[in-house]
């Protein structure tokens, strides 16, 4: 354990510093070349550049080569290449417009590595119940779980600061767990996630200054659905995600298909007068999250994403609470 | 749905699991996997059906209020 104290220190220190610093010249560029999209929650005409996903990425992939001279894991090599195909997907995504279904379907593909580099165990576990050995559909759930956690991530990505508030809220959960079931090496691997979304959300947070776009959305959800099937806590990993989850749900349970948000018409959320955002009467407009916080009343911006931060926190709570019931057998 | 979440868990562990099928020599573990693989998509259709039941319960709670 205390081997593994200088590797966890550097890793994180370079994730944070490498995205901190490397998000600013990115900002310039990105705003030189007029990379730039309406922010949608504005009722005035504000610009913000994207993609950020290029700095995401290289916070990562600095971090866990470093974690890899170290440690020599396959697992952080399956982890380094299904994270940097998911940046490359999205990123396809923010220069052109994809159909709906081209990220799901990519994003499997982009799961590959982790059956390559068997770095997986078949063996699912549940708290309480003890484990089920499912070695022929687990390939089939390692083929989902990045689609899922990548496109899950994506579509929270709603608000200023949202997508990597909350991925700092959820990869620190699932770090923490990681530890609780004494997986320390991956829990050690999964740290950098946090601290390239911490040092993300500096620049993401209201008022945004970029945003992270599909491809550093992608990048984060992918990395996590890896770091989940890795170091077999998928069942940990789906709790301290929920609200992202339900956001899905709500969205796909509504428009009944898988389709782009851009495509959409009607809109979840309206202005009020005073700058709030509104929960919309518009039946053609989406269930999301957002608009069930909403349907209590009009709130800020800012009211809204420390409302969905609180649910994130109240998911890894019950994340850990399951870690430890895997200890636990009926 | 953490709830479902460890409820699912529970069926997965102690119905799915122990299902074995023989009888089909090389083939008996794919057969195995394609019926759990069946009865875990029904599962899962329950789990929406149910979470939609809940949300448009919630939905309704707060027009109401």
């Amino acid at each position: 354990m205390t081997e593994l104290l200088i590797p966890a220190i550097v890793s994180c220190v370079v994730a944070f510093f490498v995205v901190y610093f490397m998000t600013p010249p990115l900002i310039k560029v990105l705003t030189q070349r007029n990379f730039a999209v309406k922010d949608m929650n504005k009722i005035e005409d504000v610009m913000v550049v994207r993609p950020g996903g290029p700095s995401i990425i290289a916070g990562i992939i600095a971090s866990e080569i470093i974690l890899y001279a170290f440690l020599q894991l396959n697992e952080i090599l399956a982890i380094i290449i299904t994270t940097s195909a998911a940046f490359v997907i999205g990123y396809v995504d923010d220069r052109k417009v994809m159909k709906g279904w081209f990220k799901p379907a990519a994003l499997a593909v982009a799961a590959i590595p982790i059956i390559v580099f068997g770095a997986y165990d078949s063996d699912l576990a549940f708290p309480l119940f003890g484990v089920v050995q499912i070695p022929a559909l687990y390939l089939a759930l390692v083929l989902f779980m990045i689609p899922i956690t990548g496109n899950t991530i994506n579509s929270i990505d709603v608000l200023n600061g949202v997508a990597s508030g909350f991925m700092v809220i959820a990869s620190f959960t699932l770090s923490i767990c990681l530890f609780i079931v004494q997986n320390y090496e991956i829990a050690i691997v999964s740290l950098p996630l946090g601290f390239v979304s911490l040092a993300f959300y500096k620049y993401h947070k209201i008022p945004s200054k970029i945003f992270p776009g599909d491809s550093g959305a992608l990048t984060l959800g992918a990395m996590y659905g890896a770091i989940a099937i890795v170091g077999g806590v998928e069942i940990i990993a789906a709790v301290a995600l929920l609200p992202a989850v339900i956001n899905s749900f709500l969205f796909l349970s509504s428009v009944k298909r898988i389709v782009e948000h851009r495509e959409i018409k009607g809109k979840p959320v309206i202005f009020t007068d005073d700058n709030k955002l509104e929960a919309t009467n518009d039946k053609s407009a989406p269930v999301t999250l957002v608009r069930l916080i909403l349907a209590g009343g009009p709130l800020s911006e800012k009211q809204v994403a420390f409302a969905i931060f609180k649910l994130g926190i109240f998911s890894g709570i019950l994340a850990i609470i399951t870690a430890f019931m895997m200890d636990v057998s009926l | 749905m953490w709830v479902l979440i460890i409820i699912g868990g529970g069926i997965l562990v102690t119905i799915l699991g122990p299902i074995t099928v023989t009888g089909f020599g090389d083939l008996d573990w794919f057969i195995a996997s394609v019926i759990k693989g069946v009865i875990a998509i029904i599962l899962v259709v329950v789990w929406i059906l149910i979470l939609s039941k809940l949300k448009n319960f919630i939905f309704k709670k707060e027009i109401n209020s």
